[in-house]
């Protein structure tokens, strides 16, 4: 396949069956390589839709100042494209994320501003808001409320998991900014009225919910629930346990949030084979194992990478 | 009193610092009664006139009960109900 450039590379990801894990010929699980995009994440779609939706509307020009909270992959793929049109990037992100994602956006060029760990990606949020407020030249593109984010997925993810997968039944994403559920899921849906919209919520340690009150809650704009049919939370044990899975038993080697999505995704494999019937099931893998190598994920016994994670924010 | 619920840190001032509390009842709407009934104050904290508070998510067994009839999603002894303050998310690189 060829391309003009690296950006025109987007999407158009590999689909690739999960034959060892499913639990046979009528329950398949299919797995979503979003690990394949330009800077090696799912987040790539939705940062080139959220720039080219700002530069068609004017916010943005040569020399402008791109802010944005993120807890990385969305940092990374902003900065990437930032780069390349010429616009200074500079990402809020908690102190409590790896670091391969804080040297892949200082390679790219942007700054990091560190919000505390505690409060997690809801704090990244409330100190980019303030320095938003601070800067009102700079421009956030803000992933959690921006249209293009699930629209980049509306666009093309969708489509491509209809074109390669027509008898989809259930589609499995993790779930954070909810771009990629919502606009796959409103896609799927519209043309495949009776397949199931699955969100995998990573479920951290309790440092990550330092909320001083309920109140301080959040919800992202984008987030719509009629488009899912169900919501599920996994603790990282379990997400720990089925990213090794995958990597043993499919020989894929993906970040923790993809085995976040499995684990949700093989509960429902269950309970379709329980019942007899027949499914065919996409798991999103968001992104490679690589940028979470010095989490010790993927080293020692379970225990040891669950303890090593605590506290951590691992997708 | 045979379903476990497990409580946020900030919530915890409502159960004297137990991070999981016992309850009964056939429907969430009742178990979060019986619970209130003992640790006052704590249903004010989770429902309002609506139903579930708008940053209040409630898990049975791990699934948002949300998607499996709000606050009449029906409970069984030995389930497990979650309670957590909705945050924004880091999945799938997210954010």
């Amino acid at each position: 396949m060829r391309f003009d450039s690296l950006l025109d590379s987007l999407g158009h990801t590999p689909l690739v069956g999960l034959p060892s894990l499913s639990p046979g010929p009528s329950v398949r699980l299919w797995a979503k390589l979003e690990d394949r995009n330009p800077t090696g994440s799912v987040k790539d779609r939705a940062a080139f839709y959220m720039v080219q939706a700002a530069e068609k509307d004017g916010l943005l020009h040569p020399g402008a100042t791109l802010l944005e909270p993120t807890s990385g992959n969305t940092g990374i793929s902003l900065a990437m494209v930032a780069r390349l049109r010429g616009y200074r990037m500079v990402c809020v992100m908690p102190e409590n994320t790896s670091a391969e994602r804080r040297e892949l956006l200082e390679m790219y060029g942007a700054s990091v501003i560190f919000s505390p760990a505690e409060g997690g990606s809801n704090e990244a949020v409330r100190v980019a808001r303030q320095i938003a407020a601070e800067n009102p030249a700079w421009v956030m593109l803000y992933q959690y409320g921006n249209e293009a984010n699930a629209r980049a997925h509306y666009e093309t993810t969708g489509p491509e998991l209809l074109a390669d997968l027509p008898e989809i039944t259930h589609f499995v994403a993790g779930l954070g900014t909810s771009g990629t559920l919502m606009g796959t899921g409103r896609y799927l849906r519209e043309h495949v009225p009776t397949v199931q919209v699955i969100a995998a919520e990573p479920r951290y340690g309790e440092l990550v919910y330092g909320l001083r009150n309920m109140d301080e809650g959040f919800v992202p704009e984008l987030y719509d629930p009629s488009v899912l049919t169900g919501r599920v939370s996994v603790g990282s044990a379990d997400a720990l346990a089925r990213t090794r899975q995958l990597l043993n038993a499919e020989g894929l080697f993906a970040g923790i949030s993809s085995g976040c999505a499995l684990h949700a995704a093989l509960a429902q494999a269950s309970r379709a084979a329980a019942a007899g019937q027949r499914a065919d099931i996409v798991v999103m893998i968001a992104d490679g194992g690589w940028r979470y190598l010095s989490t010790g994920a993927y080293s020692g016994s379970l225990e040891e990478a669950e303890e090593r994670l605590e506290g951590q924010l691992w997708a | 009193m045979s379903i476990e619920v497990r409580i946020p840190t900030i919530l915890r001032s409502y159960t004297g610092g137990e991070k999981s509390v016992q309850g009964s009842g056939a429907t969430l709407a009742e178990l979060i009664a019986d619970l209130d009934s003992r640790h006052p104050g704590l249903a004010g904290r989770l429902t309002d006139e609506s139903g579930l508070r708008r940053f209040v998510n409630v898990y049975l067994n791990d699934e948002d009960v949300r998607f499996l009839g709000g606050l009449e999603a029906k409970v069984n002894d030995g389930d497990t109900v979650t309670v957590l303050p909705a945050v924004a998310g880091g999945a799938i690189g997210a954010a």
